[in-house]
């Protein structure tokens, strides 16, 4: 069973609070990047590359068959930024579209105080990292609602 | 007297800064220079003291405002060894004065199918003015190739100047590669083909003694935030007789000599070419650099320079795993490279953990990165109070950074 997005970013806070060095938090963060799955190369793709990074960063995120969970693979040639994929992964990948739609991302990047720390293009990589996920998103809860409509319609319910 | 550089650093009270707690080793000097406390303190005695519109009142302030800003134009002229103070027009930056000639000399002189020369290592404010003048136009860019050490390939020279070029736009020192570039000898092969020249030295005019008449080049523009003065003013300088049939740019106040709503007639030089309120506190701040370089003397700072450079040059090539992008003869003060394994952009950003300040990307010139085929290099580049110490902490930054990222 996945934990929720938030236990696992009560995990990153607690692991970040450990170091007060910058150089150690960013160490910190990149060896999270080390351990994330590789990307099939072939994935690697123009459309599949997230735009306004500076560093190159690529992003599959599809919806897991028969749920209404989101998966995702992703990569990047910087290291730091890998680091940064990895914690979006944590919170995010196999978690359900509601979860990924209500987890306040903002907040966690605050907590870690990467929101003062990374450089604007960074941030605006980040952001649309997060854009593209919640895209998904989005469109899978807006698809499973139009789904609970026809089925309550099929039997009779109104929806309430 | 020997170069102090211990005293020198006195001088610029940011170098005090620390950086997450560590001490600033700021080596983004190609980006923008450090300001001595004596550009600091004109440009505060100025609005404390004297601050005032200058050229029109007929109060006092207005003509000390007038007197400083105008000794301003004096120093840059002496600066430059040009022959007319009315050579000196003030513009925001460098870019602009390209800008400035693009769309007077260029639109006035350059049309469909002329030629513009430039090469293959300019930043892109010596390309884009350029390239939209030729739109408009119908004229065409022409391209001076460069070596794999990052050196013009100057035999192409004779080639690439032909009848129909009008004019030759070329960097004195390349912000990307940190190569010096034989402009004499350029100026000179334009000239015998009648081509005028102008010459970037926004990198160069805060490394060596530029001289403009023993250049002979007929544009030259610098800014003034490199040379460890003020942002937001720059120089353009030209020979009189081109500036002079060269039509204004920018309308507006001080630049005109009558105005009717039937006919405006215009101001003679500099003020042709200087409408509005001009920077005036950048004019009196870019003064006081001046006269600080002229008090540590421009010899002797290329002198330390040159040596510091080539400590450097002997130190990062011990790092392992670093490849210098652009290892031309005559190279000043830049270090331009990549370090395998290690995406630039990481670089810069651990580096900044460890205090060291540096710049990462395409620094404004992508051509560049495209003849090497590179996506961005890191890039560590000196000024007059950078210290062997600071490029000992330097490597020994890259080497920890390898270690953190493998």
């Amino acid at each position: 069973m996945v934990q929720s997005p938030e236990a696992q970013a009560e995990e990153i806070r607690d692991a970040f609070a450990m170091f007060d060095d910058w150089a150690d938090r960013y160490q910190f963060l990149m060896d999270l990047g080390k351990k994330l799955a590789p990307m099939d190369e072939a994935d690697k793709t123009e459309e599949n590359r997230v735009k306004g990074c500076q560093s190159n960063v690529w992003l599959v995120a599809h919806a897991v068959p028969g749920t209404d969970r989101i998966e995702f693979q992703a990569d990047s040639d910087s290291a730091i930024v890998k680091g940064l994929v990895s914690i979006l992964w944590r919170v995010y990948s196999g978690q359900p579209a509601r979860e990924i739609l209500s987890f306040d991302i903002e907040k966690l990047l605050s907590d870690l105080e990467l929101d003062q720390h990374l450089t604007l293009n960074r941030r605006n990589g980040l952001v649309g990292m997060v854009e593209r996920i919640k895209t998904l998103a989005h469109e899978m809860s807006d698809s499973s609602d139009q789904s609970d409509k026809l089925n309550k319609a099929l039997t009779g319910n109104t929806p309430t | 007297m020997p170069y102090d550089v211990q005293k020198v650093r006195e001088d610029f009270p940011i170098l005090k800064e620390t950086i997450y707690g560590k001490p600033l080793v700021y080596l983004d000097n190609a980006n923008t220079t450090q300001k001595p406390q004596a550009v600091i303190d004109a440009i505060c005695s100025y609005y404390t003291h004297y601050n005032s519109n200058i050229h029109r009142a007929t109060h006092l302030l207005s003509e000390k405002a007038t007197r400083a800003f105008e000794g301003g134009r004096d120093k840059v002229r002496e600066f430059l060894n040009a022959v007319h103070r009315e050579e000196i027009i003030f513009v925001r930056n460098a870019t602009e004065g390209v800008n400035l000639v693009a769309q007077t000399f260029g639109r006035q002189n350059i049309g469909e199918g002329d030629e513009i020369l430039v090469s293959a290592m300019e930043h892109h404010a010596n390309i884009v003015p350029w390239q939209l003048l030729c739109e408009e136009k119908g004229a065409k860019l022409r391209v001076i190739p460069i070596t794999d050490t990052g050196e013009l390939e100057m035999e192409a020279l004779d080639v690439l100047i032909t009848p129909r070029t009008k004019l030759v736009g070329i960097v004195h020192m390349s912000n990307a590669l940190g190569t010096v570039n034989p402009i004499e000898e350029i100026i000179r092969k334009a000239h015998a083909q009648g081509v005028p020249v102008l010459v970037d030295a926004a990198q160069s005019a805060y490394h060596m003694k530029l001289d403009v008449r023993a250049l002979d080049c007929d544009f030259l523009v610098f800014s003034g935030h490199k040379l460890y003065g003020p942002t937001g003013i720059g120089v353009l300088y030209g020979k009189r007789p081109l500036l002079e049939a060269m039509p204004p740019w920018q309308g507006g106040g001080d630049m005109i000599e009558s105005v009717t709503f039937e006919k405006t007639t215009f101001n003679v030089l500099p003020n042709k070419f200087e409408a509005g309120t001009p920077h005036i506190e950048g004019v009196i701040g870019l003064g006081a650099a001046i006269d600080y370089l002229n008090g540590l003397g421009m010899e002797n700072i290329a002198a330390y320079e040159h040596e510091l450079m080539k400590y450097g040059t002997q130190a990062l090539g011990e790092v392992p795993n670093l490849r210098m992008i652009g290892t031309a003869r005559q190279k000043a003060s830049v270090y331009s490279f990549i370090l395998d394994g290690v995406h630039p952009n990481d670089l810069g950003t651990l580096l900044n953990t460890f205090g060291i300040a540096i710049r990462t990307g395409q620094h404004c010139a992508h051509p560049v990165m495209q003849r090497y085929e590179i996506e961005a290099t890191a890039r560590a580049s000196m000024g007059l109070y950078n210290t062997r110490e600071e490029i000992d902490a330097l490597v020994k930054g890259l080497i920890r950074v390898q270690e953190m990222v493998s």
